[in-house]
């Protein structure tokens, strides 16, 4: 058979799932390798003059551009905040590049940087540099931001997946998929009180509290594009260990499943923007959920799994006890109605 | 948060105990037989639903769980989806498909290949958004991909009735309807060695549970079976329970939403929109005489394959994939040379793998 064409980018190539793994380290790593990039993180973590930085940069294009919970500009600043957050480091400054769409409405703009606006200030986080570009694309729903984040890692937050280790202790800060399910739910034009809320917020509340036990997280992650079963996949395929999830302490809100089960979508592989997971030593698990509770939006923490033993895949122990194996998806969940 | 609680817990220990119950009648048939029970479930929500509650790695020990034709994109013939992806190259033309057809593999592309090299295709969710881009659009010919069974086949005729009273002349629908009893048929006529079905809820609740008395006239026991844990279980312990009673019979383990008249409008939809084809391809299982839909000739002036000239180069597949004999339950996915190392859901090579509701990617996500 004649081996389909493999040379040219579709969609699925920016899913974060096995194509987007494949793209890296097909053309990306070739070109581009170094220490920095080789570590992986959410973030890179620089060092200058003894001082430790870290540095990150997201794009974001969600359609629609406003949901229940949010818009893209909110989005475009807690999805940078966060992966500074979750790499140690409290945001410092940030950056914002816009690619508008000819035909935008300059109305929605005002709405969506406004909306910037108001979150960064929230944050005490200065816009300090930006960028602007109009493109003809055709669409003018089509409009994209980066945001870049240079923060300052803390002193004992040292993150890594190298420091994981069986016994350790897997916390999630809250429900989970809140935010794929919340878009998904708008593109369906699904209307009512019962619909899903983004969870997008800043988890900047969250690493403040967390101060007093940083020594003690092994690792963080924010579970966007992918959702849990991919960031949690790809901490066990870096850290060389096994994780075990419980099913039953997994809070996925009935809206939330809900919506996936119409859509015949695993909530597991849904984004949230505004939670954290959290890889701990087990002797502060406890200690640490509690004050993750006392956090607002993160009342509902909970210990969720466990890290077993050396090997490098993520397993499920469902409600009635069967175990089945996280796999990392390929492409976006596409969803059937029937 | 309570309440929720206490229904969780409630559901929980029902989940439980019914479980257990399955296992010692379960355990206790593999004695009498000598051998595992093998079952047969023939729609694809039941084949992802028996993975992801864990339920079909639980039973594993004494029953063999099959899937049968009951995912709608695998069923489809090579050439029917050669046939489509085709369309994507027409100027002006826009496809529109839910989202579970984008990656599937033909002969030589995919939707998604298709869309990056210009082609226009629109994912929707619901049949009706595919008149509505038609209407707002009416210089662009849109062409909606109907795949799937008799679940899909009345939401989509509403759609073409939608079209018509509107008078749209910029839309059509490509039909790959098909009918499941037919497919059962053609499947019971050969020896399987299956000792029960799993029958698919969905269209269940189209067809009536009587839509499926059939069933008795070739020997087997067979059950309505819903969708969450607890119905899952509850059709797997009706089967057992039938089988260890040597009773043949088609139990209705579902009757909170079933019923065995079925739902008569979404029948009189079906009847008024779509004529039945005398004869189908299936992936498979090959030619199935009276088991696909084609449009009634009152709407005939919709169906795409009327209107445009498709012409598609032999259908080309890769001979060692068993997704036909997956798909009629003669081999598990994991019997597949290819399994796992050269079809994988980013590299899948037969449409059980990329499927959302194909066996081979259930097997591969879940088990």
């Amino acid at each position: 058979m004649e081996k389909m064409s493999q040379d040219i980018i579709i969609s699925s190539h920016g899913d974060g799932g096995l194509l987007t793994h494949q793209l890296m380290r097909e053309i990306f790593i070739p070109f581009l390798d170094n220490e920095w990039l080789q570590e992986q993180g959410d973030a890179a973590l620089l060092n200058l003059n003894g001082q430790k930085l870290a540095m990150s940069t997201d794009s974001f294009v969600v359609s629609p551009l406003f949901f229940k919970g949010g818009d893209i500009g909110k989005l475009a600043v807690c999805g940078t905040v966060n992966d500074l957050v979750v790499s140690g480091a409290s945001p410092l400054w940030i950056s914002a590049a816009f690619i508008l769409p000819a035909g935008m409405n300059k109305s929605e703009l005002k709405r969506v940087v406004q909306s910037m606006h108001t979150t960064a200030n929230s944050l005490n986080l200065p816009v300090v540099t930006g960028d602007t570009k109009v493109v003809d694309s055709g669409d003018r729903n089509n409009l994209f931001i980066n945001t870049t984040g240079i923060g300052l890692v803390q002193t004992d937050a040292r993150f890594n997946t190298k420091y994981i280790q069986p016994g350790d202790v897997i916390i999630a800060s809250g429900s989970m998929g809140d935010h794929g399910a919340a878009i998904l739910a708008e593109r369906l034009e699904f209307k009512g009180d019962n619909t899903p809320t983004s969870d997008c917020a800043p988890l900047t509340a969250l690493f403040d509290k967390l101060k007093p036990f940083y020594a003690d997280i092994r690792v963080m992650r924010d579970p966007t594009r992918g959702g849990l079963a991919t960031t949690l996949i790809e901490l066990a395929a870096a850290g060389n260990v096994d994780l075990f999830l419980e099913e039953g302490e997994i809070y996925i809100k009935p809206e939330v499943s809900a919506i996936a089960d119409i859509l015949g979508v695993d909530p597991y592989y849904l984004a949230s923007e505004g939670r954290a997971l959290i890889i701990v030593s087990a002797s502060e698990a406890n200690d640490i959920v509690k004050t993750l509770k006392t956090v607002p939006g993160a009342e509902d923490s909970s210990i969720i799994g466990s890290v077993r033993k050396v090997g490098g895949s993520v397993y499920l122990r469902t409600r009635l006890g069967g175990t089945r194996r996280l796999k990392m998806l390929s492409g976006k969940p596409l969803p059937r109605i029937c | 948060m309570n309440n929720q609680l206490d229904q969780q817990n409630i559901s929980h220990k029902l989940n439980q105990s019914l479980l257990q119950r399955l296992e010692r009648l379960g355990r206790q048939l593999v004695e009498e037989k000598g051998r595992k029970l093998v079952l047969m479930e023939v729609c694809g929500t039941h084949t992802v639903a028996y993975a992801r509650t864990g339920i079909a790695d639980l039973i594993s020990d004494y029953i063999d769980l099959r899937s049968g034709p009951g995912c709608p994109i695998c069923v489809t013939h090579q050439k029917d989806l050669d046939m489509v992806f085709s369309l994507a190259g027409l100027e002006n033309t826009l496809i529109v498909t839910f989202g579970d057809l984008l990656r599937v593999p033909g002969s030589y592309t995919t939707l998604e290949q298709e869309i990056a090299r210009g082609g226009r295709v629109q994912i929707c969710y619901s049949p009706q958004e595919a008149v509505e881009t038609a209407a707002q659009n009416p210089a662009t010919k849109v062409v909606f991909i109907a795949i799937g069974f008799e679940t899909t086949a009345p939401a989509i005729a509403a759609a073409i009735k939608l079209a018509a009273h509107q008078q749209l002349t910029n839309f059509w629908v490509y039909p790959i309807l098909k009918r499941v009893p037919p497919a059962l048929k053609a499947l019971l006529l050969s020896p399987i060695g299956l000792d029960g079905f799993i029958l698919p809820g969905h269209v269940a609740t189209v067809l009536g549970s009587k839509g499926f008395n059939f069933m008795k006239n070739h020997g087997y026991p067979s059950v309505v079976t819903g969708f969450d844990s607890l119905d899952l279980l509850w059709g797997l312990y009706n089967l057992l329970k039938m089988i260890e009673e040597n009773r043949v019979d088609v139990s209705n383990a579902y009757s909170h939403v079933v019923k065995e008249e079925g739902n008569r409008q979404a029948r009189l939809l079906i009847e008024e929109c779509y004529a039945i084809e005398p004869v189908t391809r299936w992936r498979g299982l090959g030619l199935i005489p009276e088991s696909g839909y084609t449009l009634q000739p009152a709407y005939s002036k919709f169906n795409a394959c009327l209107h445009f000239a498709m012409d598609v180069p032999d259908t080309s597949t890769d001979p060692r994939c068993i997704c036909g004999p997956v798909i009629t339950g003669q081999s598990n996915p994991h019997q597949c040379p290819l399994f796992g190392r050269h079809c994988t859901p980013s590299t899948p090579v037969g449409p059980c793998m990329v499927s959302p509701e194909g066996a081979c990617g259930a097997y591969y996500y879940y088990r």
